[in-house]
């Protein structure tokens, strides 16, 4: 059998605490209209997944997960939220708001999904070794937040913000169960996630001048007939 | 010392083969260089000729030496899978049929390929050779792996042949139906392997020839590859896109998909019936001799009432796909009765028939080309006369479709006169009813025969005898040096087996030996065949040859000497009618006509009668496969129904599509747990 560092109880209540914290903004990014906010909840995702990385690094002495929560920090809370600010500053897309299904529909479906995420974790999270096994239950979840609130948005730049959201979640289900991929991956999908939001802008410009709007509704009329 | 090089070049065979399959790609490349230049086809491809020389050669040494077999293991592949390459009698024989027809086209297409004509004639060399490559990989294959790449290889290598001509939108749609049939024919040929290897998970040959397979998986192995390879062959059902592609593809690339490319099939058909299955039920033999002798029969009477020359070929090819298979049929119904000595013969006749068809279908394919090149003309109705025109072309042709026909002194005779011989040993099998039915398929391959010469009266004459039909034709030009050196080449070869049918039947009798351990009785005279005994039946080429040229020279002076004495030259049927011109000749149609009449349940006719009234009457008559619209429309149909059902899945929302993968994550998670 593996053994542990000794874990102090505190330390394992504040990361449960910010697992809880980062759920709940799940659920706050899913119900939020405005484009700006909702950057803002995913810098503070990005925040907390920093720390939480940072405190299980801390208890669990594996350096290399400092580094990755350092990577966390400039990538996720700096550098993405600084792009897609002056991003929506310049497509003009800042106050843009957006008509959705239902919230409080939504917000029962995600909680469904929570049920079913921790469901799903508990076998999963038997056979984890970590200390932090508990928490995969809420990054299952976080990612099918992130994936619900990608097919309940109509606007393309919140498409994207859902897409790396959903990201956050795969990062945070690896730091929980397996003590975080390897340098090597981490650093690659970092860079994936920049080079994907830069394409993605890209394309922001190109579809708003040929409709001349954001909102992806009209690219209905592209399928075959 | 040459004794001494021979035996180092024999014992290194499938190595010098391998640098002749690396030299063919090395010359496609090379053409790429220099795209449209018309130095590319005239000094690559002779150097491809030479190649193909070169296999056929290696290819007979290997079989004269009567070694078992060379194995190599390249060390190419997917990761911990090298490719196996084999060669043995079987793989030697059909790379002989490759070599010495494949030199005759390559030195042919020399001569024919022109820029503008579609594909520039670099990248043209490229998709040729690679074709003729791939086509030899197909047959040193070791392993299921090797095989497949090989074979997809062959596959597309010739459909971007046979579209060269890709701006015509028929061409394309041709060449669609050609992929799609010989990718369905692909996955059913997957599909036998993977039952083949019979729980081993070893896609190497020897592995699936030791498997021990049920009775039930080996008959669905062996129906897959009679589907697989019966799709590539062209056997009826499977058969229609030959008559589609042929009039498509350029002469050559028809001259050498059905003179070499239908024969891979045959071998795969061979590889896996009897040296992967070890020939097990009679039935199987059954199945595959009724198969083969409808495909004969319907490819003769489809033959006889088409109006293009090329889609008459092709439907000829259809016929001789048939017999080969017969033969191979007929040889498994021996071989699992026991009867091996029968059993060598029908397999000896289908191996000699499937050498001939390559030498005189090739043949006859390329003087289409020729007449094509020199008239613009495919259709029947507007050629005739061209033997005055075209004298190489024309006697070239005459070689062919008496070989073809079946008529001794040629070679067409010897493999269809030794499967008659073994048909009539059937009632030897000790199962009733077979014994009394399978004597009937000789008569059926006889109406074959019968009909095939019947085609080829029709070809012949419409375009060569006669007048010509159309003014135009006065400008024909006969084939210049290199086609000519191509033709000679081919209908040297048909001459020499029919004279000297021991050069095609003792490579033949090697594969027998190695694949049923028996073969016919060798005689001591290279003129002689005797298949089972002398005292039974003997045929000997050289004296029929020296009979027929006896009694026509004879005959000739006879009629020279005594009876006339003078010469006079009138237009062709003129029958001392004063007025005459080409309309009032027999046209293709007429010709047919009878067949069509006799045959009619097998044709969907549309037939337009012109009214006694009308100043410019037109006859109109359009023939079409019945197994077209009673097969493939459905098919067809169905696919499209399908198609449209799941259509409605493609709402146009992202958000749907987002759901759709979201819900299939929830499905396939729900499963986890």
């Amino acid at each position: 059998m593996h053994l542990l560092h000794p874990f102090t109880v505190p330390v394992i209540n504040v990361l449960n605490l910010l697992a809880a914290c980062l759920l709940l903004l799940s659920f706050a990014m899913l119900s939020r209209r405005r484009t700006q906010r909702l950057i803002t909840l995913f810098a503070w995702q990005g925040g907390i997944l920093c720390l939480s990385t940072s405190l299980v690094a801390y208890s669990s002495g594996l350096h290399e997960l400092y580094y990755s929560a350092a990577l966390t920090l400039l990538l996720k809370v700096i550098t993405l939220p600084l792009i897609l600010r002056r991003l929506i500053y310049r497509l003009g897309a800042e106050w843009d708001s957006e008509t959705m299904v239902n919230i409080p529909v939504t917000m029962l479906a995600g909680l469904m999904l929570v049920i079913f995420a921790f469901g799903l974790a508990q076998p999963i999270s038997m056979m984890a070794t970590t200390i932090t096994r508990n928490m995969l239950g809420i990054a299952l979840a976080v990612i099918l937040l992130s994936f619900l609130m990608m097919i309940t948005r109509r606007k393309a730049v919140t498409q994207v913000i859902g897409f790396l959201a959903m990201e956050n979640g795969l990062f945070f289900a690896a730091t929980s169960a397996t003590y975080g991929m390897p340098m090597v991956i981490e650093l690659g999908i970092a860079l994936d996630v920049l080079v994907g939001v830069f394409i993605l802008g890209l394309f922001f410009f190109q579809i708003r001048e040929q409709f001349e709007s954001l909102d992806l509704r009209n690219m209905e009329n592209l399928k075959e007939e | 010392m040459i004794s001494a090089l021979a035996s180092t070049v024999v014992q290194h065979d499938l190595r010098w083969l391998l640098l002749l399959i690396c030299a063919w790609g090395g010359i496609g490349l090379a053409g790429m260089l220099r795209q449209r230049s018309l130095l590319v086809v005239r000094v690559l491809f002779p150097l491809g000729s030479l190649t193909c020389l070169l296999v056929a050669i290696l290819a007979g040494v290997f079989l004269a030496s009567g070694q078992a077999s060379q194995a190599m293991v390249l060390p190419l592949g997917l990761p911990d899978l090298p490719f196996h390459l084999r060669l043995d009698a079987l793989s030697a024989f059909f790379l002989l049929i490759l070599g010495v027809a494949g030199a005759g086209i390559s030195i042919f297409s020399a001569g024919y390929f022109r820029v503008g004509e579609g594909t520039s004639p670099g990248l043209m060399g490229l998709q040729y050779h690679l074709f003729l490559a791939s086509m030899a990989v197909v047959l040193l294959a070791d392993d299921a792996y090797l095989f497949m790449v090989a074979w997809e290889t062959m596959a597309l290598s010739s459909y971007f042949l046979v579209t060269s001509q890709h701006r015509i939108p028929e061409i394309r749609r041709a060449g669609f139906l050609y992929l799609l049939i010989a990718h369905v024919g692909a996955i059913c040929i997957l599909l036998c392997f993977g039952v083949l290897q019979g729980g081993s998970w070893l896609f190497i040959f020897d592995a699936m020839r030791s498997a021990t397979l049920t009775p039930l998986l080996a008959s669905t192995a062996f129906l897959l590859a009679l589907l697989g390879f019966g799709a590539k062959a062209g056997l009826v059902p499977m058969h229609v896109w030959l008559p589609e592609a042929h009039p498509a593809a350029p002469s050559p690339v028809s001259a050498m998909m059905s003179g070499l490319m239908l024969k891979t099939a045959v071998y795969g058909m061979l590889r896996v019936s009897f040296d992967l299955l070890h020939v097990r039920f009679w039935q199987w033999g059954v199945l595959l001799l009724a198969l083969g002798l409808f495909s004969a029969l319907y490819g003769a009477i489809f033959a006889a009432v088409q109006t293009d020359m090329k889609r008459l070929l092709a439907y000829s090819s259809i016929e001789n796909v048939g017999i080969i298979f017969a033969g191979i049929g007929l040889s498994i119904l021996f071989e699992t009765c026991n009867l091996h000595l029968f059993a060598a013969l029908a397999l000896c006749a289908a191996l000699v028939h499937s050498l001939n068809h390559a030498l005189f279908k090739s043949l006859l394919f390329l003087t289409t080309g020729s007449v094509l090149h020199a008239t613009k003309q495919r259709n029947l109705g507007k050629l005739g006369g061209l033997i005055r025109r075209m004298p190489w072309v024309a006697s070239m042709a005459l070689v062919g479709t008496l070989a073809i026909a079946g008529l001794p002194p040629l070679n067409g005779f010897v493999s269809e006169w030794l499967l008659l011989q073994s048909f009539l040993f059937t009632p030897e099998i000790p199962h009733e009813f077979v014994n009394m039915f399978v004597p009937l398929g000789a008569a059926v391959l006889a109406l074959t025969a019968a009909l095939a010469a019947y085609v080829m009266v029709k070809f012949y004459g419409v375009v060569f005898l006669g007048q010509p039909r159309e003014a135009s034709l006065a400008d024909a030009h006969d084939a210049n040096l290199l086609e000519r050196l191509g033709l000679v080449w081919l209908a040297l070869g048909c001459i020499l087996i029919g004279v000297m049918p021991q050069l095609a039947l003792r490579p033949a009798s090697a594969v027998t030996r190695k694949l049923l351990g028996q073969s016919i009785l060798p005689t001591g005279s290279i003129w002689w065949i005797a298949p089972i005994a002398p005292k039974q039946a003997s045929y000997s080429g050289l004296i029929m040859l020296l009979g027929i040229v006896g009694v026509v020279g004879i005959t000739f002076l006879l009629v020279r000497l005594l009876a006339h004495g003078r010469t006079r030259r009138v237009a062709t049927w003129d029958c001392g009618y004063p007025y005459q011109n080409a309309r009032m000749q027999d046209t293709a149609e007429g010709f047919g006509q009878p067949i069509r009449h006799m045959f009619g349940t097998f044709f969907r006719m549309e037939r337009d009668l012109p009214a006694p009234e009308e100043s410019s009457p037109h006859y109109r008559i359009r023939i079409e496969d019945r197994l077209w619209h009673a097969i493939y429309q459905p098919i067809a149909r169905a696919v499209q129904w399908l198609a449209d059902v799941v259509g409605v899945l493609q709402g146009g929302s992202l958000s749907i599509y987002l759901l759709y993968s979201f819900l299939t994550l929830i499905v396939l998670l729900v499963f986890v747990l």
